[in-house]
């Protein structure tokens, strides 16, 4: 009961901000409802018993990835959005095609209701940091090393492309 | 304990931890006020109260009839917004800290600690606390690169660009120290963490009396952790974007009364939270020799007045060198945090690896 | 007990928000955070499943491989590094954009059209 009350609590908030995110016409206001919803998705997170994911979704990705967005922001001066005519194409073909694909996959998942079970809030020690470490650092070893090549890639390429000509 | 008694008793640890947060804030302004004021060899407050300990009251009242400007052409829904994010980040974080072990009341055991859930197998503790604790932190920074812009003035922009950079590059060497901690202890649940330092060490079976706190094996990891905990806290030496002298007040220049009130309260309580960390994963937290010739009650709340001096201890510190140290500039700053305090606490990362690993 | 699917449902109403404003906003910035909303709605759909297969632990794949529920999250925390990555790079792209066109309107980057 107070599992489903939270769920859709935090849904509603998580789907609030995403409509927020499309309609306002400002880049920062639009940002900041994207925060809104990464931390209404970090405690969905904990509904579903990934406290570390959880933690680590807010302190990454709202609190370093948002705030790099809302830095770029701040510093080009992005006014409010002028209206200019888009892609037709993108319209007529985008805006039905996805409506079908959101309701594809949500007639899928709900006919599935019975195989795919629910979701308890047991005290199970699932989604703790030991087991995580443990198969980040044995089984996908050589993706964690990958990654970190990747990222020093990253900041070797954001750098040069950010770097004033002379 | 079942749902409805937690969230009772949760209710009544926040508005008792609050309370005393707040208090604790309006009288360390008093604290940083009489210190520097003896440090520079001269009296701090002296006329309201006596020793001038109703001055935060005098304070107190002083935001709250100011007058509250709204600057024109400010974006009005952050403007208000980021002082309020600000203050309720810097709170967030005291839902976490554990205070104490546990007080027995009516048959049920309450931990001292806002989200500690007791029960019949001792306090349970959040797994992952000090993550949360640094993702408030991360969140904070938000407070300050919101206020700067919306203020839509060229001084507040700079300054708060100034600040949230500097908070974002020593957030890291702020969690990388303490990745020693948690190398050393192997959880990072806070009550855990403490509950590892009641001991004292024993080096290859021999007793040395000293206590088996950590910052004996992590010195190094403590002084990157002060140094950090002073620069996410905008404190001297590194307060440039907020000092006078450069910036006018930085990124909270077109704030006043509550508001900026706010943000001073913000940054006071960002000062307990880092000291607060520091007592816990360095000094102890709350343990300390028993003092068997004390009247039972003051036995039983020895603990917290253990805990409250170690705090005590750290705000002190902070103080002392607000009044003795110049300030950093920019450039200075920055390197510091990247070209020493990152290497540092990564060295200090592999050594301790090392040792643990070589110990198992 | 929550059924499983209202997760699913819900990471697949993110992802068509995240597509719509992918097709429809025209500031190049909020074209890219529709982009990180999609990433997200992924990683819950990629949580949600990790719980099913930890619910139902045990049981083996065709090939008789155990399946592990963690390995959803391992996914997750590599799919964060990954966008955080992304970000960076393509942030420093918008930059140089802005600094030559001076505009951050998608319409108007289009000096190759014929």
């Amino acid at each position: 009961m107070v599992h489903q009350v939270l769920f859709i609590i935090f849904g509603l908030i998580c789907v609030a901000g995403a409509v927020n995110l499309l309609v306002q016409r400002h880049p920062i206001n639009s940002a900041l409802s994207l925060v809104v919803v990464m931390a209404s998705l970090a405690l969905i997170y904990l509904l579903l018993g990934a406290e570390f994911v959880a933690a680590i979704q807010v302190i990454v990705y709202a609190g370093a990835i948002m705030v790099l967005f809302v830095f770029v922001i701040m510093l080009l001066n992005a006014g409010s959005e002028e209206r200019s005519s888009g892609s037709r194409m993108a319209l007529l073909i985008g805006v039905p095609g996805v409506l079908v694909l959101g309701c594809l996959i949500g007639w899928i998942m709900i006919n599935n209701n019975k195989q795919l079970g629910g979701v308890s809030i047991a005290a199970t020690d699932f989604g703790e940091t030991h087991p995580i470490a443990r198969l980040l650092f044995r089984d996908f070893l050589l993706p964690f090393e990958i990654t970190s090549i990747l990222i020093l890639i990253a900041i070797m390429g954001a750098v040069v492309l950010g770097k004033r000509e002379g | 304990m079942d749902i409805k008694t937690f969230i009772i008793v949760a209710v009544i640890k926040i508005v008792l931890v609050v309370f005393i947060m707040l208090t604790g804030v309006a009288y360390t302004t008093l604290l940083e006020r009489k210190l520097v004021a003896r440090i520079q060899n001269r009296w701090g407050p002296t006329r309201v109260g006596p020793f001038g300990l109703l001055q935060p009251l005098a304070d107190g009242v002083k935001f709250i009839l100011k007058e509250d400007l709204v600057p024109d052409n400010v974006h009005k829904f952050l403007y208000i917004l980021s002082p309020m994010l600000a203050l309720a980040m810097s709170l967030i974080a005291f839902a976490i800290i554990p205070f104490g072990d546990s007080v027995t009341v009516r048959g049920m055991t309450i931990p001292l600690q806002i989200t500690g859930w007791g029960g019949a197998s001792g306090n349970s503790d959040i797994n992952i606390g000090l993550l949360i604790i640094l993702g408030a932190t991360s969140i904070g920074v938000y407070g300050i690169a919101l206020a700067g812009w919306s203020s839509n003035s060229k001084y507040s922009l700079l300054g708060s660009l100034r600040a949230s950079a500097q908070m974002i590059s020593y957030e890291l060497a702020l969690g990388l120290s303490l990745v020693g901690i948690l190398l050393l202890s192997g959880s990072m649940s806070l009550r855990e963490i403490v509950k590892q330092q009641s001991n004292t060490w024993m080096i290859g079976g021999f007793n040395t009396h000293l206590p088996h706190w950590y910052i004996f094996p992590q010195f190094i990891a403590f002084f990157i952790y002060l140094m950090a905990a002073y620069a996410e806290t905008n404190r001297i030496p590194f307060d440039l974007p907020e000092a006078e002298t450069e910036l006018v007040a930085g990124y909270h220049t077109e704030y006043s009364s509550m508001k900026f009130a706010m943000f001073f309260m913000a940054e006071y309580l960002n000062m307990f939270t880092v000291g607060c960390l520091a007592t816990l994963l360095f000094f102890g937290g709350w343990h300390g020799p028993a003092l068997p010739f004390l009247p039972p009650l003051l036995q039983a709340i020895l603990p917290l007045l253990y805990f409250a001096a170690k705090v005590l201890f750290f705000i002190f510190v902070y103080i002392w060198v607000r009044g003795t140290l110049p300030r950093f500039r920019y450039d200075q700053l920055m390197a510091f945090g990247w070209k020493f305090l990152l290497p540092l606490a990564i060295a200090n990362i592999i050594v301790t690896s090392f040792i643990v690993a070589w110990r198992a | 007990m929550v059924p499983l699917s209202w997760y699913l449902v819900l990471s697949a109403i993110l992802f068509c928000l995240g597509v719509f404003g992918f097709l429809l906003k025209r500031n190049i910035i909020t074209i890219f955070m529709s982009i990180e909303l999609m990433l997200n709605a992924v990683n819950l759909s990629f949580i949600a499943f990790a719980n099913y297969w930890n619910a139902h632990a045990g049981q083996k794949l065709a090939s008789g491989r155990e399946i592990v529920g963690l390995s959803g999250h391992v996914f997750v925390f590599f799919v964060m590094v990954v966008a955080a990555a992304e970000a960076a790079v393509g942030l420093a792209i918008i930059i140089a954009v802005f600094r030559t066109r001076e505009t951050l309107n998608v319409d108007r980057v289009n000096l190759l059209k014929l």
